[in-house]
């Protein structure tokens, strides 16, 4: 049995696709280095990642995918599964082998193609709950922060329309969970960062409220606001939590303004004013 | 500026807009420019929150203010109501609206008001407020603007130059009944704006063909909504009032609000226990066929079938009823008949008839895309031997559909038939 190891990168699993054409063989399983090992491994081929053999087997997918099949593949990589890894592998191999099938990433009837549009398929869903459920907050400077930690890495899906869309306010989200994020100052395309020393970060990661001493005057007056309206526009008569726990999952609440558990509520009871 | 007191008079204008349904950010893509707050993204839009009924938020719904002249029986906002009034000032409601779209809270503005003094002089007060959002504080999310029936040509033009979408309600979807309950309404107050609105955006469109930098009017078309249950309509009418709107080419949405016994003193309406969801929930569902699933109002419901079938869904009810169209060959049939199966959906249809060019497509393979078997296996054959292939096929044709409605019920469904069958011994303890 046939083992390839990579290094769980996008680069170095197209390696694996060249070196899988180069040498004549068809790996059974393709696993990274925490996997378990199957029981009867007779052959391990460890690939080397080299950026110009992917560099290579990607200029050949360019040629026999259109560009849906190319994003499918882009896209679902952020979902940083390793399950996936096994279906894409056999999906870009089955590209190269049967190139006369053109339009192959429509092919839902087979299972590789079928698990690779299903995780691209999360993650384009979970991006969209990013564009839904990301608040800002105003810091004293004019910069508005959200912290986010989604389950796909799927920020760099979502800076395009967040510039888009605020082209005029400097922004910054940061994923708490991979301990990066990306600012926008206004003006030129949003940037990589990360910080170096987190706990130093003016926000508090787990909920995501900004200290204090930086939150800008009126932040918490708007916040009440919000949550004021929130429970304001709810039909008593047509409570359906169900409903609203499948559209808006419970792990994105601790970010949320309106849902996350704010000190005003200990201080107004009910969170009712006046 | 704002103050707990805007606080308080936002939660009585939301409360009072609240039984709106329409939220909906969707029909029109504009990115975002230079010197402007916001961009729509068009599609399915983007809900920002969803409240704790279940419902999308996706607008700041709210109302300039609740004071009303008119007295519709159905209406929270009737004059003769005695619920806390208030009225929020052009710069607060501006400020409110700029500061929570750009904290991502809301995708824009749903406005409506209640009437007063005069139509024209509450519609043109709305579009100060979006006039204002676009020119001062250059905003560029999504509008949606309620228009007071009653209210001048002139007044609609220039308010739909700001507005992505504009909409008039028709509640009643019979006239006499609509009489009956708003003394001062009638269909014409209605339909002649609507008219009129959409005469502007179809002149828009002749317009820009011909400069291409026309200004867009009402770019995301009209939506109505239509109460359920309130009055005696069955939903024959409803729907088909629904239908002969989509006929309309600007109408994108008919929305169903179940009624909620919000004036439970008026006689001439219902008391109700519970808002009657289900078939709302049903009315919409046959609303998705209509628009989605190539479906015909006369189809859904008919003289005999004047009121859809609580138990099954609309789409299940026509299959039922109709088993010579049955069994539908998902390898070969046309995407319009492979949409009719129930259990199949849009998503599932075009996967399937993707995929069909490669191979032949197996149960299996539906069960992988989605399908709900449970369901579309008395519909369909895909060319294989059943699971247990010792026995004939059994689908629809096979069972009869009075044998196989009872299988395809939910569980609480089938207990209570089960229930309604069983005789009871009545020992006079209970109740």
């Amino acid at each position: 049995m046939l083992v390839y190891l990579f290094d769980n990168t996008l680069d170095g699993l197209l390696t694996a696709v060249f070196d899988s054409f180069f040498l004549h063989q068809q790996p059974e399983y393709l696993l990274t280095d925490g996997d378990q090992m199957p029981l009867f491994a007779d052959e391990v081929h460890r690939v080397n990642t080299n950026s110009e053999k992917a560099e290579r087997v990607w200029k050949g997918l360019e040629k026999h995918l259109s560009r849906d099949g190319l994003r499918m593949i882009t896209i679902s990589w952020l979902s940083e599964e390793r399950t996936l890894n096994q279906p894409l592998f056999n999906f870009i191999c089955k590209v190269f082998r049967l190139p006369a099938l053109s339009g192959i990433e429509r092919n839902a009837s087979d299972p590789d193609v079928l698990a690779v549009r299903n995780t691209c398929r999360r993650v384009l869903h979970e991006q969209l709950r990013m564009k839904q459920f990301i608040r800002f907050q105003k810091a004293k400077d004019g910069t508005y922060l959200a912290v986010v930690s989604p389950d796909h890495n799927v920020l760099p899906l979502i800076t395009s329309h967040f510039q888009d869309r605020f082209n005029d306010q400097p922004w910054l989200i940061y994923d708490a969970h991979r301990h990066y994020g990306y600012y926008y100052d206004g003006t030129a395309a949003p940037i990589h960062i990360t910080f170096e020393d987190e706990g130093a970060a003016p926000f508090d990661l787990t909920n995501g409220d900004l200290d204090a001493d930086v939150l800008s005057k009126d932040d918490a007056l708007f916040q009440q606001l919000w949550r004021t309206y929130f429970k304001a526009i709810c039909i008593k008569e047509r409570l359906n939590p169900k409903k609203q726990l499948s559209d808006m999952p419970r792990r994105y609440w601790k970010y949320m303004t309106e849902k996350k558990a704010s000190p005003d509520d200990e201080l107004h009871g009910e969170g009712e004013v006046g | 500026m704002l103050t707990e007191k805007t606080m308080e008079k936002l939660r009585i204008l939301a409360e009072s807009a609240k039984y709106d349904v329409s939220c909906s950010s969707s029909g029109t893509v504009r990115s975002g420019k230079k010197g402007m707050v916001g961009s729509t993204v068009g599609g399915v839009g983007i809900c920002h929150s969803f409240a704790d009924d279940g419902r999308c938020i996706s607008l700041l719904k709210v109302m300039l203010t609740n004071y009303c002249k008119y007295d519709c029986a159905y209406c929270i906002n009737r004059r003769t109501n005695d619920i806390p009034r208030a009225t929020l000032s052009v710069s607060e409601l501006e400020e409110i609206t700029m500061e929570f779209y750009r904290r991502n809270y809301i995708e824009g503005l749903f406005l409506s008001s209640g009437v007063v003094r005069n139509p024209d002089y509450t519609m043109e007060r709305l579009t100060a407020i979006v006039r204002d959002l676009r020119t001062v504080h250059r905003f560029n999310g999504y509008i949606h603007l309620k228009t007071i029936p009653g209210a001048s040509q002139e007044l609609l033009a220039e308010a739909g130059r700001y507005a992505d979408r504009m909409s008039i309600n028709i509640e009643i979807p019979k006239e006499e009944s609509l009489k009956a309950l708003a003394p001062e309404k009638d269909h014409k107050s209605i339909f002649l704006p609507m008219a009129q609105i959409q005469q502007g955006v179809l002149e828009n469109k002749e317009d820009r063909r011909r400069i291409r930098h026309t200004p867009r009017f009402v770019p995301a078309g009209q939506s109505t909504q239509m109460i359920v249950g309130a009055t005696q309509e069955t939903d024959r009418d409803i729907l088909q009032m629904s239908s002969a709107m989509y006929q309309q080419p600007t109408m994108r949405r008919v929305y169903y609000s179940g009624y909620v016994s919000v004036n439970t003193y008026d006689p001439r309406l219902p008391v109700l226990k519970q808002p009657p969801l289900v078939r709302e929930n049903r009315l919409y569902q046959a609303d998705w066929l209509m628009r989605f699933y190539h479906f015909k109002v006369d189809e859904i419901v008919d003289d005999t079938h004047a009121q859809l079938d609580l138990d099954v869904d609309p789409k299940l009810g026509w299959a039922l009823r109709h088993p010579e169209f049955f069994p539908v060959d998902v390898n070969k049939a046309p995407y319009e008949h492979i949409l009719r199966v129930p259990g199949i959906g849009v998503k599932s249809a075009v996967l399937i008839v993707n995929s069909r060019r490669f191979n032949r497509v197996t149960s299996h393979h539906l069960k992988m895309m989605g399908v709900v078997m449970k369901k579309a296996k008395y519909f369909i054959t895909c060319g294989e031997l059943t699971s247990t292939f010792s026995q004939p096929v059994v689908g629809i044709n096979e069972l009869r559909p009075e044998r196989l409605r009872p299988l395809l019920l939910s569980k609480s469904q089938q207990q209570q038939a089960a229930r309604e069958q069983q005789l009871m011994l009545d020992f006079g303890e209970d109740k």
